[in-house]
C-alpha cells in the first residue's frame, strides 16, 4: 500500500470524529450571528477546536486584533511544541517547502497519530493523514451551521464528548503499556485539576494551563524516565531511537 | 472588521504551527529535549481532556458516564472512532434518565 493510502486509512477515524465535533462549532457560530459561509471559512482556515471557539467569542464581542492575536497565541501555543516534536520524525526525503504544507493541519489528533506511525513521515503520508480531517472539519461546520438548529439539544450534548473520546483513545492504550507514560499522564491530570479547581489559579486561561501542564508533566517524564540515554556515539543514539521507531527506520540509519 | 479578525486568527494559528517545523531542520541532539518531546503528546492531550470533559455536556453525571465509557473501551484498544462513539452514546443514554 502506498504511503498516501496508509495516511488516508489512518485519518478516516479522525475525519469522521471531526465531522461530528465541528457540528457544534457550526451551530454556535450561526447562533452568534456569523453566516454559514464565514463559519465554514473559519474551520477551513484554522482546523482547530479550542482556538476557533475562543476566536468566535472575540468576534462576537467585537474584540480587537491584538486581543485576537494574544488569545490565539496562548491557546494554540501547544502546536508549537507539537510541530517541534513532528520536525524530528520527518523523512529525509521531505523537501523544505513540504514543511509549509504539512504544518497547516497539524491538529492534536493528526499529530498524535503521526507520532505513533511506524515509519518516518513522508509528504504523501502526511497528505493522506491531513486532507480528510480538513474536509471533515469544514464539512461538519457547514452542515452544523446549515442544519444544526434541527438537532435536538440532547444530541448536541452527546457530541460534546466526541473530541475528548478521541484524545482518550490515543492516550490510554499507551499509558496501559508504558508505566512512564502512565505517570506523565497522572501528573498532567493532577496539575490540570489543580488549575481548574483552585481559587486563584482557575482564572488563568485554558491555553496557558495546557502549556504549563504539558511542560511540567513532560519534564517529569524526561527527567525520571528518559527513553534516549546519554551516550555519545551516533550509532547507539539511533539504536535508542529505535525504541519508539520501527526496525526499518533503524536499518535505514545503519545502512547509511 | 469581522474579516480582519478571521484572517488574523488563521494567520496566527498557521504561524505557530509552521515556525517550529521550518526553523528546526536537523535532528535535535539535546537528550533532555528529545525525551521531553517524546512525552509531549500524552501530557498535552491529557491536560486538555481532564477535567474539561466533565463539563462538556448538559450534566456532569452524563459526562462522567461518557468519560468512563471512553476509558474502558480505550483500555480494550478499540479504535479512535469506536471510543469516541461509545462516549457519545453513553452520554446520550444517561441523559435520557437524568
Amino acid at each position: 500500500m502506498n504511503e498516501f493510502k496508509v495516511g488516508l486509512k489512518d485519518s478516516i477515524p479522525i475525519a469522521t470524529g471531526y465531522f461530528a465535533v465541528s457540528f457544534s462549532f457550526g451551530i454556535l457560530a450561526v447562533k452568534s450571528g456569523l453566516g454559514i459561509f464565514l463559519s465554514s471559512i473559519i474551520s477551513l482556515t484554522n482546523v482547530t477546536s479550542a482556538g476557533q471557539f475562543a476566536g468566535l467569542g472575540i468576534i462576537v464581542a467585537g474584540g480587537t486584533v491584538l486581543e485576537m492575536i494574544l488569545t490565539q497565541f496562548i491557546i494554540n501555543l501547544r502546536y508549537a511544541l507539537m510541530s517541534l516534536a513532528l520536525s524530528q520524525k520527518l523523512s529525509k526525503d521531505m523537501k523544505f517547502w513540504h514543511r509549509f504544507v504539512i504544518a497547516f493541519a497539524n491538529t492534536d489528533e493528526v499529530f498524535a497519530v503521526a507520532m505513533q506511525h511506524q515509519k518516518s513521515l513522508t509528504l504523501k503520508y502526511m497528505l493522506g493523514l491531513q486532507i480528510p480531517p480538513i474536509f471533515g472539519w469544514t464539512a461538519g461546520t457547514f452542515v452544523g451551521a446549515f442544519a444544526g438548529s434541527i438537532l435536538p439539544a440532547s444530541v448536541c450534548s452527546a457530541l460534546g464528548v466526541a473530541l475528548y473520546g478521541m484524545f482518550i483513545a490515543i492516550v490510554v492504550p499507551v499509558a496501559k503499556k508504558s508505566r512512564p507514560v502512565m505517570i506523565v499522564v497522572l501528573v498532567s491530570v493532577a496539575l490540570s485539576c489543580l488549575f481548574y479547581y483552585t481559587p486563584v489559579l482557575k482564572n488563568i486561561s485554558t491555553g496557558l494551563v495546557i502549556i504549563i501542564c504539558t511542560i511540567v508533566a513532560a519534564t517529569v517524564g524526561a527527567i525520571f524516565f528518559p527513553i534516549y540515554q546519554g551516550k555519545k556515539n551516533p550509532s547507539s543514539e539511533s539504536a535508542s531511537k529505535d525504541i519508539e521507531d520501527d526496525k526499518s527506520d533503524y536499518t535505514d540509519k545503519e545502512g547509511k | 472588521m469581522v474579516y480582519v479578525l478571521i484572517i488574523t486568527m488563521a494567520v496566527v494559528t498557521y504561524l505557530i504551527r509552521v515556525i517550529p517545523l521550518t526553523l528546526v531542520r536537523g535532528e535535535i541532539k539535546n537528550k533532555f529535549l528529545k525525551n521531553f518531546l517524546y512525552y509531549v503528546p500524552y501530557a498535552c492531550l491529557t491536560s486538555m481532556t481532564f477535567p474539561a470533559i466533565l463539563y462538556a455536556t448538559n450534566s456532569i453525571i452524563s459526562a462522567l458516564a461518557g468519560f468512563v465509557a471512553a476509558v474502558v473501551f480505550a483500555l480494550m484498544n478499540k479504535s479512535l472512532l469506536m471510543v469516541a462513539a461509545v462516549a457519545c452514546i453513553a452520554v446520550f443514554v444517561v441523559e435520557l434518565f437524568v
